[in-house]
């Protein structure tokens, strides 16, 4: 039921929000999505309690006939992207507080229907209701890139739109083949653990297909190379809060779908084919953070490295071990963080200068120091320093994937020196150094954007140092997730 | 009290906090005093710990904080280890933390960013002691990044000066190259053993084939020439030197760069298993030590003197690694720890009597205006020159010996460094402190000694310059080596000497008598032909401009590696991202576009529209849940 709430609960909020005028509907959005997060933190307490309890699932026969099932429940990684989404999408909402934005309450009611889809996804345990709700998601953020983005916004937000809905079809195409494939005494099922033994069921040729299906759809929801071309102009096009959802939590749905609707259903086919899988996620890290040393815009720097980070999630998930798929999930949570917190700088830059073009930039530092050191840390998180929450996921990927191939280690590597190159650079050219154009003037930051700020960096390092709460659910999740692989 | 071993880099934590978060509104004199009492109540308690440790019978403490990363049967725990080696580094790293800390207070008194200073300083006296008290790699990687991140925000502590950032990036970079290479040796170590806690590691070694062994070993090597400035990535050291002078003695001379060193030492067992690893690491440091040597002949900065000197330095305790000699690299830490944080703390007050000037061609005649910094900067050097009785006589004299049991020719090419060593420094200081003024008569009349919370760590270090050797007296001497005693716990113990006496005594008969042939050709040549380097644009002979502008290894890093990557981030990103992959999609995205236009033109409408639509889904979907 708890589950159901979860999912309830925004999308009732969100409907309400669409009716409210003015500031009323950001402090409506604002408040249940806190509740929203409350929610999950009782879901957070439950299940420390007793991960089995009754209150986590929900089971409702949806369409019978075809066996589809409104089923949805929280087991441990699910609950991790939950917490990662509903700790999130206040600091979103509360990220535009200083933003103008007409129309706002439509705004802000698509922000939470796009939550209640999300929080779907993470917990749909039916594979029709989790393509319905994967594709639910995409609505929102289509709206809300399509009508508040930035220039270009037309071509590049259909194009966003038409290429992950392709991904998807393919994806709907493997999974109705499972499902075709599946057999509960006479009937076909849609349930997650019936089609896992359909597609277990399956011969080589067959999983090799359904592995290449439904990974794709996952590959360009992430986005991995060379799949990722619609990512830098989407992030940098769509309204900063538009782009906090894609890269903090809706592109978690790509990795998220590969670990619980990819690796248990074709144990086969990721053998043959995880390898090349992971080769192109490799690839897509060095080439990323090459492409990311040259640009000039930060928002479109901190797109480029997201490929990047999803790579190596990519890369160490494909490999299939505890280190690789633990690292993961808790890199999931990181980057979601991490991601979130420098495209609010981006934003917050734009706001106060003017512009986001690094070269205009420089200086900052001496204007403001506080600003200076929350970017730091932020940075700092990013490039995964030890004790940042960005390091343990990043050490064990690393280490998954080591266990997979110590070339493939060794090239994904590359992404502690080459993050470290662009973020500096990018670092020094907008805070340090003189001001490079007297007429940008950096004030100091409103009370909200301070407070934004300041949670994520106390998520920064408090998860770094002591990243125990959440690792451990993910060491067992991700135990129990391996089990069904063998 | 070793059960208190978490106060010790908690007390720097918290001086951190404390001026990270209010430094600024408590003033200077607060913040200066809670930076240094911070450190100096870790340095007693590092005092009591090792006198507990020397007393007892049990050599090996681990005290369990908590648990950190746990991922199947990887289970690192944040865990500290008290035994020889780590309370030794506690001792030198606490103990010289503490009297930069004093000096500072005076150097950077007139600093705006002094509260800053502090508080990067405290940061990194947390994660150096992380650094050598974890007990497993992870943890000592933990502070090997720290205090890189501290190493970088020091650097470009003047954040306004491009040319310094730039240093301070350069320095991150590079030794990023060197952790993703100590990384990886982490997680072989952990794939190979199942631990990567020492006391399991060690016990297993013996298990792992040589081959596995070897690779652990180089990958760890590769953090290590990162971080202590090796070839081929030491060229960050010297442009460190843009940091405030106290950062160069603590960070870039005593401690941080000493890190690679204490990795070795800790992970002996590998290198001693492993003849590859070992023959590299003194191969790389014999190397490094005569051609760092060679470009400080030529220097005229006199921070960058002592810093390709510290390279140089670091060379011969590689070397000593090298051939096994663990102990002797260990004793070469702890006199160069003396002597080095010396001689840099020396040229800040020579800095500062001189106003900022940093090039020795503009000093001269300075041992009479400024007295103390002139006699201890004596010391430092006599002692790092490897004259009897100073410590650095000893330390290095150990390692040579040890050398040459091991191969001759390692030996002489480390002897010769040596001689280099004892050049350039008496270069210096005859360029500094001797002759006739050669600045401004601004400066001249300037000219003071400096405050007493600068001369007093000057004083310390230069009695422990001075006698620093007693830690580690000639085993042939039939005397105590303290050192090598100490640390024989942790040490896999090479075969007793084979050298007989008369051989030790020749060598060392060798090092003195070529020591003191260097420093009178450099009396000849700076104190009775009065030579002053050429000035900046002058004609030189070939091999000198050669060697003067560094061999050119930044130019040649920066042609094959920085620029082609620029230039390859251009191609990718203009190129092959935006012309063939995005055009592709586009290829494909257009042919679907024009089937597609038909559902175009439900895009026509309102935004109302759209979302009554979706909203009606929506509820649609629900209430089929219920009805169905």
């Amino acid at each position: 039921m708890l589950t159901a709430l979860l999912i309830l609960f925004p999308l009732l909020a969100g409907l309400l929000v669409f009716f409210v005028k003015g500031n009323a509907a950001r402090n409506l959005a604002l408040g249940s999505s806190i509740i929203e997060f409350g929610i999950a933190l009782g879901a957070f307490m439950l299940f420390k309690h007793n991960p089995n309890a009754a209150l986590l699932n929900f089971d409702h026969a949806w369409v019978q006939s075809l066996g589809i099932h409104f089923s949805v429940g929280i087991d441990g990684m699910a609950l991790l992207m939950i917490l990662l989404t509903t700790f999130l999408v206040p600091l979103i909402i509360l990220s535009s507080f200083k933003n103008e934005y007409s129309n706002s309450n439509n705004f802000y009611g698509l922000i939470l229907l796009m939550q209640m889809a999300l929080v779907g996804v993470f917990t749909a345990n039916d594979g029709f209701l989790f393509y319905v709700f994967w594709e639910l998601a995409l609505i929102p953020i289509y709206f809300i890139c399509l009508l508040w983005g930035g220039e270009n916004r037309g071509q590049i937000t259909f194009k966003f739109f038409v290429y992950t809905l392709l991904g998807s079809l393919f994806m709907l195409v493997g999974l109705i083949y499972l499902y075709n494939h599946t057999n509960v005494d006479g009937l076909k099922s849609w349930n997650v653990q019936d089609l896992y033994a359909a597609g277990r069921s399956l011969t080589e040729v067959q999983q090799s297909a359904v592995f290449w299906m439904i990974f794709i759809a996952f590959a360009i929801k992430m986005p991995i190379f060379p799949f990722h071309t619609w990512q830098p102009d989407t992030y940098v096009t769509a309204p900063t809060q538009g782009t906090m959802l894609l890269s903090g939590i809706m592109l978690k749905m790509g990795t998220f779908g590969v670990i619980k609707w990819l690796l248990p259903v074709v144990p086969l086919g990721l053998e043959k084919w995880g390898g090349t899988a992971i080769a192109l996620s490799v690839v897509g890290i060095v080439y990323a953070s090459i492409i990311a040393i040259s640009q000039k815009d930060f928002k479109r720097l901190i797109a480029y490295s997201s490929i990047a980070h999803v790579g190596l999630i990519s890369a160490g998930i494909l490999s299939a071990n505890q280190q690789g798929v633990q690292g993961a999930i808790m890199q999931m949570l990181a980057h979601g963080v991490n991601v979130v917190g420098l495209f609010f700088i981006a934003d917050i830059l734009l706001r106060h200068t003017g512009t986001r073009e690094m070269d205009k930039l420089g200086g900052i530092r001496g204007m403001n120091g506080n600003f200076a050191v929350l970017f730091l840390i932020i940075l700092l998180g990013s490039v995964a320093l030890p004790l940042t929450n960005g390091f343990v996921g990043e050490f064990l990927l690393i280490n998954g994937v080591y266990q997979y191939s110590a070339v493939m280690a060794a090239i994904a590597g590359l992404t502690v020196i080459l993050g470290a190159v662009y973020m500096l650079r990018a670092y020094q050219k907008i805070m340090l150094g003189e001001r490079n154009d007297s007429n940008v003037a950096f004030g100091s930051l409103a009370g909200t954007d301070k407070l934004v700020l300041g949670i994520i960096c106390v998520a920064v390092v408090a998860f770094g140092v002591y990243p125990k709460p959440l690792n451990d659910i993910a060491e067992v999740a991700v135990r129990d997730i391996l089990m069904n692989l063998k | 009290m070793i059960k208190l071993i978490g106060l010790v880099p908690l007390f720097p934590l918290i001086g951190f906090l404390i001026n990270g978060f209010f430094g600024k509104k408590i003033g200077k004199s607060v913040s200066g005093i809670i930076a240094s009492v911070s450190i100096l109540a870790s340095f007693i308690l590092s005092v009591l710990i090792f006198v507990e440790l020397n007393g007892s019978e049990e050599k090996s403490h681990i005290v369990n904080l908590f648990s950190w990363i746990n991922s199947g049967n990887l289970k690192i725990p944040f865990e500290f280890l008290v035994d020889p080696l780590s309370s030794l580094f506690l001792l030198i790293i606490t103990g010289i933390g503490f009297l930069i800390h004093i000096y500072s207070i005076g150097y950077m008194s007139h600093d705006e960013g002094f509260a800053r200073f502090f508080t990067y300083l405290n940061l990194f006296v947390f994660f150096m002691l992380l650094l050598v008290l974890g007990n497993n790699y992870l943890i000592m990687f933990v502070g090997w990044e720290g205090v890189g991140l501290c190493s970088y925000l020091l650097i470009g502590f003047w954040f306004k000066n491009n040319a310094y950032n730039n240093a301070a990036r350069k320095a991150f970079v590079m030794n990023r190259i060197g952790d993703l290479g100590f990384l990886l040796g982490i997680i072989l170590v952990f794939i190979t053993f199942g631990s990567i806690s020492y006391n399991e590691v060690f016990l297993k070694a013996g298990t792992a084939s040589t081959g596995v062994i070897t690779t652990i070993a180089l990958l760890l090597f590769v953090g290590a020439m990162g971080k202590s400035a090796q070839i081929p990535l030491y060229t960050w050291l010297p442009d460190a030197m843009a940091g405030p002078t106290p950062v160069s003695a603590l960070i870039h001379a005593a401690t941080m760069v000493t890190a690679g060193i204490y990795m070795i030492v800790r992970s002996n067992v590998f290198y001693s298993i492993s003849e590859v690893a070992s023959e590299t690491v003194a191969i790389v440091g014999v190397v490094t030590a005569l051609f760092a040597a060679t470009i400080g002949l030529f220097q005229n900065d006199i921070k960058k003197i002592l810093a390709y000197s510290t390279v140089s330095q670091l060379g011969l305790m590689f070397l000593a690694l090298g051939v096994g000699a663990y102990s002797s690299a260990v004793f070469h830490v702890t006199t160069h720890a003396f002597f080095k944080a010396l001689l840099f703390l020396g040229a800040g007050s020579v800095i500062h009597a001189m106003g900022g000037e940093q090039d020795i061609r503009k000093m001269g005649g300075l041992s009479g205006k400024i007295k103390i910094t002139f006699m201890t900067m004596l010391m430092g050097t006599i002692a790092i020159s490897g004259l009897p009785p100073f410590s650095g006589f000893f330390s290095k004299d150990e390692i040579l010996a040890h050398t040459y049991e091991h191969s001759p020719l390692l030996w002489m090419f480390g002897m010769i460094a040596s001689m280099l060593t004892a050049f350039y420094m008496f270069r210096l200081l005859f360029l500094t402190f001797f002759g006739k003024f050669r600045g401004t008569h601004e400066q001249e009349h300037h000219l003071h000694e400096s405050p007493s919370s600068m001369t007093f760590p000057l004083i310390v270090l230069a009695i422990l310059s001075v006698v620093g050797g007693l830690l580690g007296l000639p085993e042939f001497w039939h005397m105590p080596n303290w050192m090598s005693n100490n640390l024989e716990s942790i040490i896999v113990r090479k075969n007793p000497s084979t050298l007989n006496h008369e051989t030790e005594w020749m060598l060392m008969g060798i090092a003195v008598l070529a020591a003191a042939v260097t420093i009178y050709v450099a009396y000849i040549i700076y104190r009775q032909k009065k030579t002053i380097p050429l000035k900046e644009g002058d004609k030189m002979p070939g091999l000198q401009t050669v060697i003067y502008n560094k061999y050119y290894v930044d130019e040649f890093y920066d042609a094959v590696i920085r620029k082609p990557l620029d230039v390859l981030s251009v191609a990718f990103h203009k190129f092959f991202d935006i012309q063939i992959i995005d055009g592709l999609v586009n290829g494909v995205g257009s042919t679907v576009k024009t089937v597609g236009s038909g559902i175009r033109l439900l895009q026509q409408g309102n935004i109302g529209f759209y979302i009554i639509s979706m909203v009606i889904g929506i509820v649609f979907i629900i209430l089929l849940t219920f009805l169905i």
